[in-house]
């Protein structure tokens, strides 16, 4: 009796080894494609102007709204307005839809979407950042190593 | 006793994530941004005084003392929680605190200051952000620690609070006024 | 001086802690009874010292004591008094010290709910949960304290609350999130005390259970609520948006949920020992990991707490200390409490372990998509990323759809093994009737999209599954036999129900879901999903501490007027923040969603508008799995627990039975 149920026992184990092994496998795979699929590359506004940035692939791109840029259509909600850093550099944006409640000029925003060949980014996400820190820190990050690089 | 080494996997796992973990702590240290502007005199502007665009407020009114630069703007909540500090400076401390309206609407700046009071010996008014583009200002609120000779001794990125204060600007002050008696 | 009061209050907690963490251990080592039950009343300090430091801060909010600095930040004379009290833990100070109250709570719980266990026992218990308070304390008071002055000179008026904090789903959800969170540090300390007093038997299972199960549905209900608050708060229609903030409580419930279910099976057939005690570390962990991902601003998120790096470099200490130590005492004990229990394969054991398997490996494919970034960062020599939802949804949905349909199968599955008879025999029939429920369903709603196919397919199969078990339980006595279940039973049943409501709500929404950004002059008509809308313009209101922009919206279905919809554009006076506060006409089968955007001119808005079926039964869902979890605890067992010893011993006889 006693080595029967050792023998299930080690039935059971074998059976979990190799479950474990095509789960273990299989999850792998999987987390690897969605990993490889989903992940969007940030570019600053530099790496935008110079063409660091691939078209159409989703990307996502962050920096300042350039003070009076930003322009709306009148009869749809078409906005478009210019991302810019400390420097000259600046891509313009194109969304449609309603911006987000922290949305302003010389703010920090991160735009999602796909660069056209003609260097516009269309976005279909904006994002400000909802609470009262007052820049997304990779924006901080790009701005900071910008003024690094800066010569004198 | 007999340790069955495979129930320490999930330590090693752990100490992997912790590995991780630091070094994005690492990375990501917001409070660490460097200034290209530090050790350089002030960028000569002449801008209008806020209230009173008649007449224009330039960087040799800054000279004379040492003194705070504060970036601030009425759109900016973070100013807001700051406040409260640049008002006891500027009662408390032996230093001038000067402002930058930045980026704003005068009709709003003069409201705010009205409400929350005004700490500011002086405000420039810089609503297109030209000064703010030669500081290299990205945002508010900042701080530039400001010597007598109008030399950007310091940058702070983000609120002043009692511990910035206490830790970082405070220390500053006195050795640049101790370096000034002794000269 | 009642902050004063407050903060030295604070000071006396942490010296209880301290104390709570080594007294009773000195008992227990010097085998000294007296020492040991010193517990209960250091506990029932910890609780009383904390709870004045917690009134007396919520008092500095509610007289408008500008003069402290967390006072002055986060409220406003004008904020109605109901906000100024959850205003309390509405920044990382304040919720820090709320965190602090709910620890001493479940601490004093334990002191309190704990007589069947033996003094040994209960004293090392008390001694882990009051370390682990130690660390909390030290935090709170030496890195965020809330009690700090701005003396002699203080602001008139406070900057105000955060505007989406003004509302009343964060009034509850961050003490039901805590609760959560931090009850998960009871079956830690059970399981910490089991390891370090080398008593590995089943018993600790028994006694972890209700605690694990209570905290488990109050962390449940949390992030429900979390996730309400964020569709109606956010303004944009969004019920999940697998934000660094939301699976720092996400990962710590996907363990916790394998927790409970493992603990069942170690308590009742005495398996997977060595595997539950590992996932009781691991549940506390994450809730710790939670916390610090939230607080240390390593991770962007839409409601992370503001950053500093200090409080972020004493977590990460504070994570090696105890989740290292924890998981070195593991290594060096665990291997003494292997078991070997036999199962079949066709056995509840075998579905709990699958279930622990797909529910880990879940956690750690969110921790993965979570920190990736970081990871990605470091080897591409400072390429930022982010990972998108989508990553979420690729690899977390296939990982849930066989838990589901584990889930039906194991409704009829028994301790041991079960008959394949029992398990299989009427499937055939009962995936005829889900096949023509769904069927039926697309029909009505014209809707053929595969994954919505799948995902009701196999959830209409969990419930008629759990329909047939309630029948054949009923055992030919009618409902009166259904109510001769044991509450464990009526746990399982009900939250298992939850889990398909929950997931059809989720598929419905997903696959359903009718979404329209449009550009409203007044008397503009348009339609969405079988609705009609007219916007009749804006009007200015003033509420208590913000003027807004009140956009009025009737809702009608084929010409009858169904419901009048205001939502608002406010401007918040003090911190000059703008806030979208969306109007919801909320039904059990659909929601219509208005949501204003800006003026565009010439009295036109931008106006975002949402027709989301079954979004509802999202959040149902969620309370049903909470309330399971919390009819567990009415089991009667678990009153008998004076019996503790002989029932382990009980089990014991069992196990070796099951061996013969």
């Amino acid at each position: 009796m006693k080595f029967g149920m050792m023998k299930t026992h080690r039935r059971n184990q074998l059976l979990l080894i190799v479950v474990l092994i095509v789960g273990a496998g299989a999850t792998l795979a999987l987390v690897m494609q969605a990993l490889t699929e989903n992940i969007n590359l940030f570019y600053s506004p530099a790496q935008v102007v110079a063409g660091e940035a691939p078209t159409n692939q989703r990307i996502r791109a962050g920096g300042m709204v350039v003070v009076g840029s930003i322009q709306r259509a009148v009869d749809s909600l078409q906005v478009s307005f210019l991302v810019g850093d400390l420097q000259s550099a600046q891509f313009p944006v194109l969304y449609d839809g309603i911006l987000p409640d922290l949305f302003r000029e010389g703010q920090g925003v991160i735009a999602g979407g796909s660069l056209d060949e003609s260097g516009v980014l269309i976005a279909d996400e904006i994002l400000a950042k909802h609470d009262e820190n007052y820049m997304p820190p990779e924006v901080a990050q790009i701005m900071a190593s910008q003024q690094e690089k800066t010569p004198p | 006793m007999i340790v069955d080494k495979r129930f320490l996997v999930p330590l090693l796992g752990f100490m992997l994530l912790v590995a991780v973990l630091a070094l994005g702590f690492k990375l990501r240290d917001p409070h660490l941004l460097p200034s290209q502007m530090l050790n350089r005199s002030l960028p000569a502007f002449s801008l209008p005084r806020l209230g009173d665009p008649s007449k224009t407020w330039s960087e040799k009114d800054l000279y004379g003392k040492v003194s705070l630069l504060n970036v601030w703007a009425t759109w900016c909540p973070s100013c807001v929680q700051e406040h409260p500090q640049l008002m006891r400076i500027s009662r408390e401390e032996d230093i001038s605190v000067f402002g930058i309206n930045y980026n704003d609407d005068t009709a709003k700046a003069l409201a705010w200051l009205q409400r929350y009071g005004n700490p500011f010996q002086l405000n420039i008014a810089d609503h297109d952000g030209q000064l703010a583009i030669d500081l290299g200002v990205y945002g508010a609120p900042e701080t530039f620690l400001v010597d007598a000779k109008g030399v950007i001794r310091y940058r702070h990125v983000g609120v002043v609070d009692e511990h910035v204060w206490a830790d970082i600007f405070a220390p500053m002050i006195a050795e640049l006024n101790r370096q000034a008696g002794g000269s | 001086m009642i902050i004063e009061l407050g903060h030295f209050a604070l000071i006396l907690a942490l010296a209880m802690s301290c104390c709570l963490a080594v007294l009773p251990g000195f008992g227990v080592s010097l085998g000294r009874p007296a020492l040991m039950r010193t517990g209960g009343s250091l506990a029932a300090g910890m609780f009383v010292f904390t709870l004045v430091s917690f009134v007396c801060l919520a008092q500095g909010f509610i007289g408008d004591d500008f003069s402290v600095a967390y006072v002055a930040r986060n409220s406003n004379s004008a904020l109605p008094v109901y906000y100024k009290i959850s205003a309390v833990w509405g920044a990382h100070e304040g919720s820090f010290l709320l965190w602090c109250l709910v620890m001493s709570s479940w601490t004093l719980a334990v002191a309190m709910f704990s007589q069947q266990l033996t003094d040994d026992m209960r004293a090392r218990v008390l001694a882990v949960l009051g370390s682990v308070s130690i660390g909390f304390y030290l935090f709170l008071i030496f890195t965020s304290n809330p009690f700090d002055r701005t003396l002699p000179f203080f602001p008139s008026e406070g900057a105000d609350l955060n505007p989406l904090l003004q509302d009343f789903g964060l009034i509850v959800h961050p003490p039901l999130l805590y609760i959560g969170y931090v009850g998960l540090s009871v079956p830690f300390a059970f399981a910490i005390a089991s390891l370090s007093s080398g008593q590995l038997d089943a018993a600790w299972a028994r006694w972890s259970r209700p605690w694990t199960n209570v905290a488990w549905a109050f962390l449940t209900l949390g992030i429900t609520l979390g996730s309400w608050w964020a569709y109606y708060e956010l303004g944009w229609g969004g019920w999940w948006f697998w934000d660094a903030v939301e699976n720092a409580s996400f990962m710590p419930w996907l363990i916790a949920t394998a927790l409970v279910h493992s603990l069942a099976a170690t308590e009742k057939r005495g398996v997977f020992r060595s595997w539950t005690v590992l996932l009781a570390i691991f549940a506390f962990s994450f809730s710790l990991l939670g916390a610090f991902l939230v607080r240390s601003g390593v991770l962007t998120s839409v409601h992370a707490f503001a950053v500093d790096p200090e409080r972020g470099v004493f977590i990460l200490w504070y994570l090696i200390i105890v989740i290292g130590g924890s998981l070195l005492l593991y290594g060096i004990r665990a291997g003494q409490m292997s078991v070997n229990v036999g199962f079949g394969w066709l056995s509840r054991e075998s579905f709990i372990l699958a279930n622990n398997l797909i529910l880990t490996v879940s956690a750690i494919t969110v921790l993965l998509g979570t920190i990736y970034p970081l990871i990605y960062e470091w080897f591409s020599s400072g390429q930022k990323i982010s990972v998108g939802p989508p990553y979420f949804n690729m690899v977390f949905v296939p990982l849930m759809l066989p838990l589901i349909a584990l889930m039906a199968l194991s409704s009829f599955s028994r301790w041991r093994r079960t008959a394949t008879e029992v398990l299989f025999g009427r499937q055939p029939i009962r995936l005829l009737i889900s096949g023509l429920v769904c069927l039926i369903f697309c029909l009505l709603t014209s809707t053929w999209n595969l994954w919505f196919q799948v995902v009701s397919l196999i959830s209409i199969w969990l419930i008629v599954n759990l329909l047939a078990d309630a029948r054949y339980r009923q055992g030919g006595r009618g409902f009166a036999g259904f109510l001769k279940q044991t509450p464990s039973y009526y746990g399982m049943w009900l939250g298992h129900i939850g889990i398909a409501v929950s997931a059809l709500g989720i598929v419905t929404t997903v696959v359903m879901s009718e979404e329209l950004d449009l550009l409203m002059s007044p008397g503009d008509k348009t339609q969405i999903a079988g609705y009609d809308l007219r916007f009749e313009g804006v009007e200015r209101v003033n509420g208590p501490n913000y003027s807004a922009d009140r956009g009025i919206i009737a809702v009608s279905r084929q010409g009858r007027l169904i419901e009048m919809l205001y939502p608002e554009k406010r401007l918040y006076s003090a911190s000059q923040s703008v806030m979208t506060e969306a109007d919801i006409s909320v039904s059990f089968w659909r929601d219509v969603y208005v949501a204003l955007g800006e003026p565009i001119g010439n009295q036109a808005w931008s106006v975002r508008v949402h027709v989301k079926p079954l979004v509802r039964w999202i959040w149902l869902g969620g309370i049903l799995i909470a309330i399971g979890g919390f009819t567990t605890i009415l089991d009667k067992r678990y009153r008998r627990l004076k019996m503790a010893r002989q029932l382990q011993s009980r089990a014991e006889t069992s196990v070796q039975a099951s061996l013969a």
